[in-house]
């Protein structure tokens, strides 16, 4: 449980509120290069946009094969084994690395971190990088035109017999 | 607003508590549910808290779900123990190039007051398992700490401290086993009452006579199970803390090297009572995590049970005691972690302060 080391990409101002999928996945897949990375691990979809987007984006940024809605991964040599869970139930792939993946909820239960190394994660280093040092444009494809919230739940109505019922469905065209 | 001072804030208190929990619960929070008030995770550094959240997902996965079946069929969780040593709790306070994680002192009672909401019994040995592989690690010159402080760190082997007999228990300094020195052996004679884990584990840290009568005439030599003459009495039947066996240790004419003795002769009591500071605060640390489960226990029974047509939350003699129940147990808390980093930065309230906080948390959270 934890990491070796860690990179900050520090993203402020305008750029952090247009922040979206695109953006995130310009930035994973600048780093991913430059890292030299092999696979890359990410969640399916954040709980705030619900987007489910990043890591499919960041694959095709890539032009890598991508394993989406983990639950289980097996490292094979040069393939990667993933099953994939799905609306028709689970589906097996093999996919080339250098590859992306995304964590589904039954991937793994997380280990519990050591003494020892809770204590050694104070002195890891995180490096500090800007969006422009990796050569990305964040401007975002989007606008947000309005946000409104759902709609007041009106005062519903009591009826006193079924015809009544029925006869208010009518009058107001539900029926 | 405010009618009677005292009486309105305890009132408070207790529907605080009680809302809280209902609070929390509706937000659907990640936390356990601790009311606000008790959560013992105020006033700590990052890195504390990490340490106790550790401890206790630990307790709460690991220790809990079998705490009713170890004290019933007095089982000494073996496996689960060394689950714990893997993360660390082997030797919490030993310095790390014996294989310790050498925490502080506070440190250590954060941890064993997260692991003993688990289970209080298995935690208290895991507490004196750590304070004899201390003893060792703080005593012992290089080779005998690298003779044993690994295993003990790791669980691979595990511990004992041998202190009291049948003839002396509040004065200590009168112990009888005698150990004789024969060459380049000591042959130890004697018996030691009640002490925990005996007969299961496999290092017992004995604290014996090399001298004259009196304090100055103690030594501590660490004795290995399967020395010859070296036996258990019976397993002794116990009201509670069924997880760790207690045994009669008995020495007949057993022979220890004296490469096992810790430090000089004469100095076994200073050691076996410099052991016995952390110990205390330790055990008390116990009680705490005890005392925290209790209340959080109570106060869900409160909200849930249903008397003269409300739930028990709503009486104010319950509100009242409930709110006692939590100033205690945070004021026994600040005793225990006062006295802890006392003994880290060796004051000279150190020794008084853990006494004070071992009697006043063990009363206290029994209550």
């Amino acid at each position: 449980m934890g990491a070796d080391r860690g990179i900050h990409v520090e993203v402020s101002g305008k750029d952090y509120e247009s922040l979206g999928p695109l953006q995130v996945s310009k930035i994973m897949a600048a780093l991913a290069k430059k890292e030299e990375a092999q696979l890359i691990i990410l969640g399916k979809q954040a709980i705030d946009d619900d987007c489910n987007q990043t890591g499919q984006m960041t694959a095709a940024l890539l032009d890598w094969p991508q394993g989406t809605f983990a639950s289980e991964v097996s490292l094979d040599g040069d393939n990667v084994k993933v099953v994939r869970e799905i609306d028709g139930g689970l589906e097996t792939i093999r996919i080339n690395t250098p590859a992306v993946l995304t964590a589904d909820l039954r991937l793994n239960t997380p280990r519990y971190a050591t003494l020892p190394n809770i204590m050694k994660a104070k002195k890891k280093k995180i490096a500090n990088v800007k969006p422009a040092d990796l050569g990305v444009d964040l401007t975002s494809r989007l606008e947000v035109l309005r946000v409104d919230e759902p709609p007041q739940r009106q005062a519903g109505m009591k009826v006193e017999t079924v015809e009544d019922l029925v006869a208010k469905l009518k009058d107001a065209g539900k029926v | 607003m405010a009618v009677l001072g005292p009486l309105s804030r305890i009132s408070r208190l207790g529907c605080n508590l009680c809302r809280n929990h209902r609070l929390v619960f509706y937000r659907n929070s990640q936390k356990r549910g601790i009311s606000s008030c008790i959560d013992p995770s105020y006033g700590l550094t990052d890195e504390q808290k990490e340490f106790q959240k550790v401890a206790f997902d630990f307790a709460a996965n690991e220790m809990a779900p079998h705490m009713a079946e170890w004290d019933q069929k007095e089982i000494f969780p073996v496996e689960t123990m060394r689950k714990a040593a893997q993360l660390g709790f082997g030797g919490i306070y030993v310095r790390p190039e014996v294989g310790g994680s050498g925490l502080s002192r506070l440190d250590t009672s954060i941890i064993f007051e997260a692991l003993s909401t688990g289970c209080v019994s298995t935690t208290a040995y895991i507490s004196i398992h750590n304070m004899c592989a201390w003893m060792i690690d703080t005593f012992g010159n290089d080779e005998q700490r690298k003779r044993f402080c690994p295993d003990l760190c790791s669980m691979e082997k595990f511990a004992s401290y041998c202190l009291t007999e049948p003839g002396s228990g509040s004065d200590a300094a009168s112990l009888l086993t005698s150990a004789q020195r024969k060459g380049d052996h000591y042959i130890l004679n004697g018996s030691k009452a009640f002490i925990s884990g005996g007969g299961d584990t496999d290092v017992y840290v004995v604290m014996c006579r090399t001298g004259s009568k009196g304090p100055k005439g103690i030594s501590c030599l660490v004795v290995e199970k399967g020395t010859p003459g070296l036996s258990f009495g019976k397993k002794e039947k116990k009201v509670g803390w069924n997880s760790q066996p207690t045994r009669a240790v008995i020495f007949e004419d057993c022979a220890v090297p004296v490469t096992c003795r810790l430090g000089n002769e004469g100095q076994g009591f200073n050691i076996a009572m410099k052991g016995l500071n952390g110990g205390r605060i330790n055990i008390a640390s116990c009680s705490l995590g005890a005392a925290h489960a209790s209340v959080l226990l109570a106060r869900d029974h409160l909200l849930v049970r249903k008397q003269f047509g409300e739930t028990l939350a709503n009486n104010q003699f319950l509100q009242f005691k409930l709110a006692e129940m939590a100033t205690k147990l945070v004021a026994s808390r600040l005793l225990v972690r006062e006295a802890a980093t006392a003994l880290q930065e060796n004051r000279a309230d150190a020794v008084s302060l853990c006494s004070m906080a071992k009697l006043f948390v063990t009363d206290e959270c029994f209550n």
